[in-house]
């Protein structure tokens, strides 16, 4: 099998990023679900049970709208791919929707999940209600202080949130103990990662759960626009979820630039940044070989964002080798310049987005497009959950 | 003959004493050592401490963490390695750790170093096992090191073989679900069947048992299903509340070495 942008090689890996570095505890489940994850997904009565899940559930197609006065405002056409109108808030249930049908099909009978925003845990909470299937979600213990809002959805929805106090306690700590707990739980538990991360398949699953986003949005570009190929597609990155699902069926298509927000917190040298294209290295986080922000002796730095979800010290392997090979463009975006970009897009389109997503919206005055560009943002999730971090920054948001 | 070979084909009931490098104290590896050595253990295993120790528990996650605080890291380590095989002629000496901090001082160094200091083996659980044949099998040949792999209950008897196959130290079984130390320690009889089905397949590699073994009952029920067993979260936990962290590991030995 030829590798490509979007087929990792058998053993998972992105050029020379991904693979499956795992302790022999979790080789069995990850094993298994190597083996299974293409059948399952390939199979009719699986597809048609996540397309009505997608389109009853979830509310899909999400829009795609024509940001008109942003437009305006950044001299070229923006489009927004509405993933905050999915149920919950984000992009993320399309994923733990996939993936709670395929730890059904797995026999398995107990779910655990990692989260740092609390939008992929609320994503995951959910989906297990609705299976009816016990759930716990592990959460940094910073995380669960800044998140609040999605600590107590989940709880509502019947989740266990775990505090994760190692570290930095945030996502990446949130991470390992869902891992120890995977480890500990063998046999009956299946483990939803958020992200494009972890060791194979999971970048591959989690991003063919995720590419419905571009797979609609070409659809949609082709009936507003007579074309389906944008000029630009803008996302944030922390894990990559979002932008693995956004870029994922332009990848083959040269023409479309790709554009990777990461977040540069207070500056990609200050010393709190989470800018991993930037400040990483090549290394293993998580069970896959990617960029890693890490010391000059191997030990993992802890990195800093407002955003909780952004604040992650790797990228998927998918993004360390796009951008490698030069495929997508990686752009920094500080705390204060996505907190500018929140209030534009609340006040420009009526429309409060995640910090996450206010990184990828800050970026559309650096990526150099023109009157006649298409640019389509990935409007990865709302601001809801962000309020109490809007309403601590008030001044930089007027 | 190689050291880990000779402990094998000499002794029964082998004691491998886990610790990590650099912890209570930065310079506590040596002293460590020597105490745990006269006190009775067989097979010593230093942890190179990591900053995400995904395989381990809280308390070898607290050791780890507190040994990168005192300064702990390859360079300084393989310097201490180097006394320490001059202090300790006879004893195996393995190095356990994740893969991350092996790949960014390089694999080939890092193999060629553990050699000159007196290493005989490595305990790597992250590494993938394809990538280990293809590509480091030969490099560990070369400078003599041999690699310990881990099995689990969930361990397929093909891939039991193969690891079998490409060890050339012992096998090291691990008790049962949960990552090292884990409060809830796995029974050892419990377990008994997954044990009596290893012995069962007559691998020509010997085995010690590992994970939530913390006593002289664990070790003695260990050692009736295997060659021995490995001990490190009980030590380590040990040490948390000690002044003379030498003086203490000696006792914990003793307690379960004593007739």
């Amino acid at each position: 099998m030829t590798p490509s942008y979007q087929q990792p090689t058998a053993r998972g890996y992105y050029g020379e990023f991904g693979g499956a570095f795992i302790p022999e505890m979790l080789y069995p489940n990850v094993e298994e679900l190597r083996t299974r994850y293409l059948d399952i997904l390939a199979d009719p009565d699986f597809q048609a049970e996540l397309q009505q899940l997608l389109r009853d559930y979830v509310g899909r197609p999400t829009p795609l709208f024509e940001a008109k006065r942003l437009s305006e405002r950044y001299g070229t056409r923006v489009f927004l791919k509405r993933e905050d109108l999915c149920h919950t808030g984000a992009h993320k249930i399309n994923n733990t929707v996939g993936q709670i049908l395929l730890a059904k099909r797995l026999g398995k009978t107990r779910i655990i999940a990692e989260t740092g925003a609390g939008q992929h845990g609320v994503a995951t909470a959910t989906v297990c209600a609705l299976m009816g299937l016990p759930c716990v979600v592990y959460m940094g213990a910073i995380d669960i202080e800044r998140q609040a809002p999605n600590v107590a959805r989940m709880r509502l929805l019947g989740a266990e949130v775990r505090r994760a106090e190692s570290g930095s306690q945030t996502l990446k700590d949130a991470t390992n103990e869902a891992i120890r707990d995977w480890i500990s739980n063998p046999v009956d538990t299946h483990y939803i990662i958020g992200s494009v991360v972890g060791p194979h398949p999971y970048p591959d699953l989690v991003a063919r759960l995720q590419a419905v986003i571009s797979e609609e949005m070409r659809a949609q570009l082709l009936e507003k626009t007579g074309s389906e190929l944008p000029n630009f597609v803008v996302a944030c990155v922390g894990g990559g979820s979002n932008a693995a699902g956004a870029f994922y069926h332009f990848l083959d298509e040269p023409a479309v630039r790709l554009i990777a927000v990461e977040a540069a917190g207070h500056g990609i040298n200050s010393g709190h940044s989470a800018a991993t294209s930037v400040l990483g290295t090549p290394g293993i986080i998580h069970g896959s070989r990617t960029l890693l922000m890490q010391d000059e002796h191997g030990q993992i730095t802890e990195p800093y964002s407002l955003s909780a979800g952004l604040d992650y010290p790797g990228i998927g392997p998918l993004h360390a080798h796009l951008g490698a090979s030069g495929r997508a463009q990686f752009v920094s975006i500080t705390d204060d310049e996505a907190l500018k970009a929140v209030s534009e897009l609340s006040r420009l389109e009526g429309i409060i987005p995640a910090l996450e997503t206010a990184h990828a919206l800050a970026a559309l005055g650096q990526i150099g497009a023109g009157p006649n560009d298409v640019v389509v943002v990935n409007l990865s999730g709302r601001g809801d959950k962000d309020l109490e971090t809007y309403l601590k920054n008030m001044d930089k948001l007027v | 003959m190689d050291r880990i070979k000779q402990a094998f084909a000499s002794k029964q009931n082998l004691l491998n004493m886990y610790y990590t490098a650099g912890y209570p104290s930065l310079h506590d590896t040596l002293p460590l050592a020597k105490a745990l050595v006269s006190a009775g253990a067989d097979i010593l295993e230093i942890g190179m401490p990591f900053s995400d120790p995904l395989a381990d528990g809280p308390v070898i996650q607290r050791s780890s963490s507190a040994a990168l605080a005192n300064g702990m890291n390859l360079p300084v380590l393989f310097g201490q390695l180097q006394e320490l095989r001059a202090a300790i002629p006879e004893t195996p000496v393995l190095l356990m750790g994740y893969l991350n901090p092996v790949l960014q001082f390089g694999m080939e160094a890092f193999l060629k170093k553990a050699a000159e200091v007196g290493v005989d083996g490595l305990i790597l659980p992250d590494l993938p096992l394809d990538e280990y044949e293809e590509m480091y099998h030969p490099m560990f040949q070369k400078y003599g090191l041999k690699a310990v792999f881990l099995i689990t209950p969930q361990t397929s008897e093909a891939r039991i073989r193969r690891l079998d196959a490409l060890s050339d130290a012992f096998l090291y079984l691990v008790s049962g679900p949960g990552t090292t130390g884990g409060t809830t320690l796995p029974d050892v009889e419990a377990q008994k069947e997954y044990f009596e089905r290893i012995a069962a397949m007559n691998l020509k590699t010997p085995r010690l048992i590992g994970f939530g073994i913390a006593d002289k009952t664990g070790f003695d029920r260990a050692c009736g299903h295997a060659d021995g067993a490995i001990i490190g979260s009980a030590l380590i936990r040990a040490l948390e509340d000690t002044d003379d962290a030498p003086a203490t590991a000696a006792r914990f030995v003793q307690a379960i070495k004593q007739a």
